[in-house]
């Protein structure tokens, strides 16, 4: 496969964590690494391991199946393996091979020289599902608190969590969750909408550059935060969307147990107005 | 970098200052549907514990014979408790001066001189209560159950029940263009401080709209409910949640709310229980509205009413599902028959409604019409 001219950098021996020179190779295109062996390891035992729990499960209808956590008598114990322990495996194996994945990316930045800017972001991602997964059933005592892994099922535990506490959307932390997650989106668009406009002039037109990029959004709202800004604001925006919702989730139970609209009480009897 | 440190101090503050707000873990969890469903209750321990404290039982009245003559034959004017021994007639007296009147008036509270008169209102009431009471009992155990009810269930040691409710005509109207708030868009207690509908109940406890507001079939056409009906059921439901120290979960599985077949039993006993309430307050509570003296009604002159949280107060089942009935077994029901009148059939319902057609929850009458009837 022929190789890309800055893949020359890239395929450099060393910067690996663990392994040494060990697993320090290329299959194709790709890195392979230590991590990358584990991340193959985890995700492949792993998915067989759904697979298996399909099969012991009432259907193959792909919306359905469900692996779910077991019962909140077995608290953090472990259960049996039709019981829900099948569950705790696989999400041992799933935060192996997500945290495998995001080590593969820290060796591959070393080799590049470049920061940790994106397995940082990965990071974030992996500590949502960790909070969700393992935090959040820490602190309430039991696995069974957590989301079972299925396409309807988990998004059913999502409606029922979010009801327990009467209205989630008076979360204040889902509040600030949600508002990074539209911009998030708002920035990636506006910045897509920039690109596609300067790389597509017309037939016979030059590709614009980023003066003019910034002129756009100088002349229509005042400002711009410039091409290597846009990236800053959009790696803030997602990484503060996911710590957010990581917060919004592990805040209702642990620390909260009734109505979030109740919980606003104390903005409502502040001495000023009350 | 003083500057940095003067933000961080200040956002370390803003987050203490929030913490402050929330409870501390950890919670005590209660599993109520199949494992990863989500459906579970949470409950703070020490709230749940301060609940438990303030729904003890009141201590029992030593027992009375339930022979001799009959309270109708030596006291005059014995309406509803005739079937009883006058020993039996004078100990449930005297647990209802215990339940209900306060300390310092004991039997005056509801007796002046001559003890048959009737001439003070309170009297009235309670002999209407009583009716309302055995009424419970006998005709709504699909509500109440073998537990069933006393005067102690509500009044819990007070003249008028703590949660009893009256019609809530909201703040004072606003000027201007923005003049109609439509009942909503304040935070509201009866509403856990949501800004749903500050008055849930007068539409849905005393007058019987609709609460189904979920079509039952896909696509547009088919569903004529409107979000701000939504709103008023979904008021209704925080309300009942509050009421029972419960939430959305206890009755429903979320991902189809008005799906009889996935959700938890306990849906049916609080379907019955708004026919109840609803039952209850037409039939017992609005007649009694000139009984009591302004100074005892609402803001609109309404008569205090009964809701979920009058019986429940904070509590899945009054009283932490204690009953009461086998101390006081006078209160369940009229015993000797002939002599007893039958409480009134609740009126002004839709005969659908009444539990006692055979109504089966499989077949809401609140479901729109097309479907009335259908599996849902």
């Amino acid at each position: 496969m022929a190789m890309l001219s800055f893949e020359r950098k890239y395929r450099v021996a060393g910067g690996t964590l663990l392994g040494g020179d060990l697993f320090d190779f290329w299959v194709g295109p790709f890195y392979v690494g230590f991590f990358g062996v584990t991340t193959i390891f985890c995700a492949l035992l792993g998915t067989a391991l759904i697979l298996y729990g399909a099969s012991l499960g009432p259907t193959w209808n792909l919306w359905q199946i469900s692996i779910a956590p077991p019962d909140i008598k077995y608290g953090l114990q472990l259960a049996p393996l039709r019981e829900g322990g099948l569950w705790q495996i696989i999400t041992m194996l799933a935060l192996g091979a997500f945290v495998s994945w995001a080590l593969r990316e820290v060796e591959i930045c070393r080799k590049l020289g470049m920061g940790y800017h994106v397995p940082a972001a990965f990071g974030v991602a992996i500590l949502a599902y960790f909070t969700l997964e393992v935090v959040r059933p820490v602190l309430l005592g039991a696995w069974g608190h957590a989301f079972p892994y299925g396409i309807f099922s988990h998004l059913d535990w999502v409606s029922n969590v979010g009801y327990q506490y009467l209205h989630f959307h008076y979360n204040p932390a889902h509040m600030i969750a949600v508002s990074f997650f539209f911009t998030t989106t708002l920035a990636l668009a506006m910045h897509g909408g920039a690109i596609l406009s300067m790389a597509n002039p017309g037939q016979g037109r030059v590709v614009r550059g980023a003066e003019h990029e910034n002129t756009f959004f100088r002349d229509t709202i005042g400002y711009s935060i410039g091409a290597m800004g846009i990236h800053r604001l959009g790696y803030l925006l997602a990484v503060n969307a996911g710590i957010w919702s990581a917060i919004c989730i592990v805040i209702s139970g642990p620390f909260w147990t009734r109505g979030w609209p109740e919980w606003w009480d104390w903005w409502l009897n502040m001495p000023i107005w009350r | 970098m003083s500057r940095n440190n003067t933000l961080i101090a200040l956002g370390m503050t803003a987050a203490l200052v929030l913490l402050a707000g929330c409870e501390k873990p950890r919670p005590i969890t209660v599993q109520r549907g199949f494992r990863g469903t989500g459906m579970e209750l949470l409950y703070n321990k020490p709230r749940l514990d301060a609940l438990y404290e303030q729904n003890q039982l009141p201590e029992v009245q030593s027992p009375a014979s339930p022979d001799g003559p009959r309270a109708g034959e030596v006291y005059q004017n014995v309406q509803v408790l005739k079937d009883l021994s006058a020993g039996e007639f004078a100990r449930v007296m005297l647990a209802i001066t215990q339940w209900v009147a306060p300390a310092d008036q004991s039997c005056n509270y509801c007796h002046q001189g001559e003890m048959s008169s009737d001439t003070l209102y309170t009297k009235v009431v309670a002999r209407r209560m009583l009716q309302m009471t055995r009424d419970i009992n006998t005709n709504w155990k699909a509500h109440v159950g073998a537990t069933g009810v006393t005067c102690y269930t509500c009044h819990h040691g007070q003249q008028v029940p703590a949660q009893a409710w009256f019609i809530d005509p909201g703040p004072p109207p606003v000027k201007g263009f923005v003049a109609d708030r439509g009942g909503k868009n304040i935070p509201a207690a009866i509403v856990g401080s949501s800004s749903l509908p500050w008055d849930p109940l007068t539409p849905f406890l005393l007058e019987a709209n609709d609460i189904r507001e979920q079509g039952t079939v896909p696509l547009a056409g088919s569903n004529r409910h409107s979000i701000k009906q939504t709103e008023w059921t979904y008021g209704l439901m925080m309300y009942m949640s509050n009421s029972l120290g419960v939430n959305c979960t206890y009755c429903h599985n979320t991902r189809a709310f008005g799906d009889w077949n996935s959700s938890p039993p306990t849906r049916v006993t609080a379907w019955y229980g708004i026919r109840m309430s609803r039952a209850l307050n037409n039939t017992y509570m609005l007649p009694l509205t000139a009984t009591f003296p302004a100074d005892q009604r609402g803001p609109t002159g309404d008569v205090g009413k009964v809701g979920c949280g009058t019986c429940h107060r904070g509590v899945y089942k009054p009283l932490f599902g204690h009953s009461m009935l086998p101390d006081y077994p006078e209160l369940a029901g009229p015993r000797a028959a002939p002599a007893v009148e039958t409480p009134a059939v609740p009126t002004g319902m839709p005969a659908a409604d009444a539990p006692a057609s055979g109504m089966t929850p499989t077949s809401d009458p609140a479901a729109s019409p097309a479907m009335a009837g259908k599996p849902l």
